[in-house]
């Protein structure tokens, strides 16, 4: 067993574990540390995959982003769980009947099934135009002129989804006097612009 | 050496984690959102293993777009949340009924 295939079974291990923890937990904040203790591990699997910039680019959006925002959404906001046992029996059987299902139709297919990936002639962007540069190079070269009307939606997303939820947080509070910017510009006759004489000072 | 089918086979369970983890929550509305973070992360995870065994850099691309559609998805997630939150002083699922689905 080599070094390689030791460290993938400890990462997938640790994904698997911390995944089933996540949804098994009691307490929200848990959940939220063992997602970031399996996007951590993730993060190594794509090291052991040679890609070595997404696997930053999850540490840094997902653990840094993602899941902090969870932890702020679940620290900040008072959740009252007053949910009763028998409640959440009640959906035991189902989940546990369409996770098996599941599993087991996705593992036959996948124990039976050898992809022969040697005979594929058409790649888009086979490694080989790549040598002696790094992944974050590759991938720029890449993104940058091939893919850039898609870089460039995925901004126009990334746009919509932050307008979307700083509209949907907004609210009025009633008593709270603001700034009308509008009003202030619409003053008519009551703007005198004077031209000040140096050391003279002017009269109000 | 590390074969395909152990990457397939390792994001098929926690592709069913995820779906797991829909179908049996029954507190809050944020397990649902982080399992729907463990599916997507799972969808990454095949397309790299794919992009990897195919020697080939497609793969890594679209995941970096799944990556920002996911962002994007968890903020707005959060966002609707917060607001259910404060008009309905609850996000357990079992009391989100309005729609009486």
């Amino acid at each position: 067993m080599t070094a390689q295939l030791l460290t993938f079974y400890l990462f997938s291990g640790v994904i698997l574990i911390s995944s089933l923890m996540v949804i098994s937990t009691k307490n929200p904040v848990h959940s939220v540390l063992f997602l970031i203790l399996s996007f951590l591990n993730a993060a190594g699997l794509f090291v052991i995959l040679h890609a070595e910039f997404l696997a930053m680019i999850l540490i840094i959006v997902y653990v840094g982003a993602v899941a902090v925002l969870f932890l702020f959404v679940v620290m900040m906001l008072d959740f009252k769980t007053s949910i009763n046992k028998d409640n959440i029996l009640q959906y035991i059987p189902i989940g546990i009947l369409i996770g098996v299902v599941f599993v087991a139709e996705l593992v036959i297919v996948l124990i039976n099934t050898k992809f022969d990936l040697s005979n594929i002639q058409v790649l888009p962007n086979p490694l080989s135009d790549f040598i002696g540069k790094s992944n974050t190079e590759a991938i720029g070269s890449v993104l940058y002129t091939d893919y850039i009307l898609y870089f460039q939606l995925s901004g126009v997303i990334l746009l919509v989804a932050m307008i979307g939820s700083i509209v949907l947080t907004l609210r009025e509070r009633e008593g709270v006097k603001r700034q009308a910017v509008s009003e202030q510009l619409q003053r008519q006759g009551k703007i005198d612009l004077v031209d000040v004489k140096s050391g003279k000072g002017v009269d109000i | 050496m590390i074969e395909l089918n152990q990457f397939l086979i390792l994001s098929a369970l926690l592709f069913a984690i995820g779906v797991i983890g829909i179908f049996l929550n029954r507190k809050n509305v944020i397990i649902i959102l982080m399992s729907i973070e463990i599916i997507l992360l799972s969808v990454n995870l095949n397309l790299i293993a794919f992009s990897y065994f195919l020697n080939d850099l497609t793969g890594q691309i679209f995941s970096l777009f799944v990556l920002t559609v996911a962002a994007a998805e968890a903020a707005i997630g959060l966002a609707i949340l917060v607001i259910y939150n404060r008009n309905a002083g609850s996000i357990e699922i079992e009391k989100i009924n309005a729609l009486k689905g």
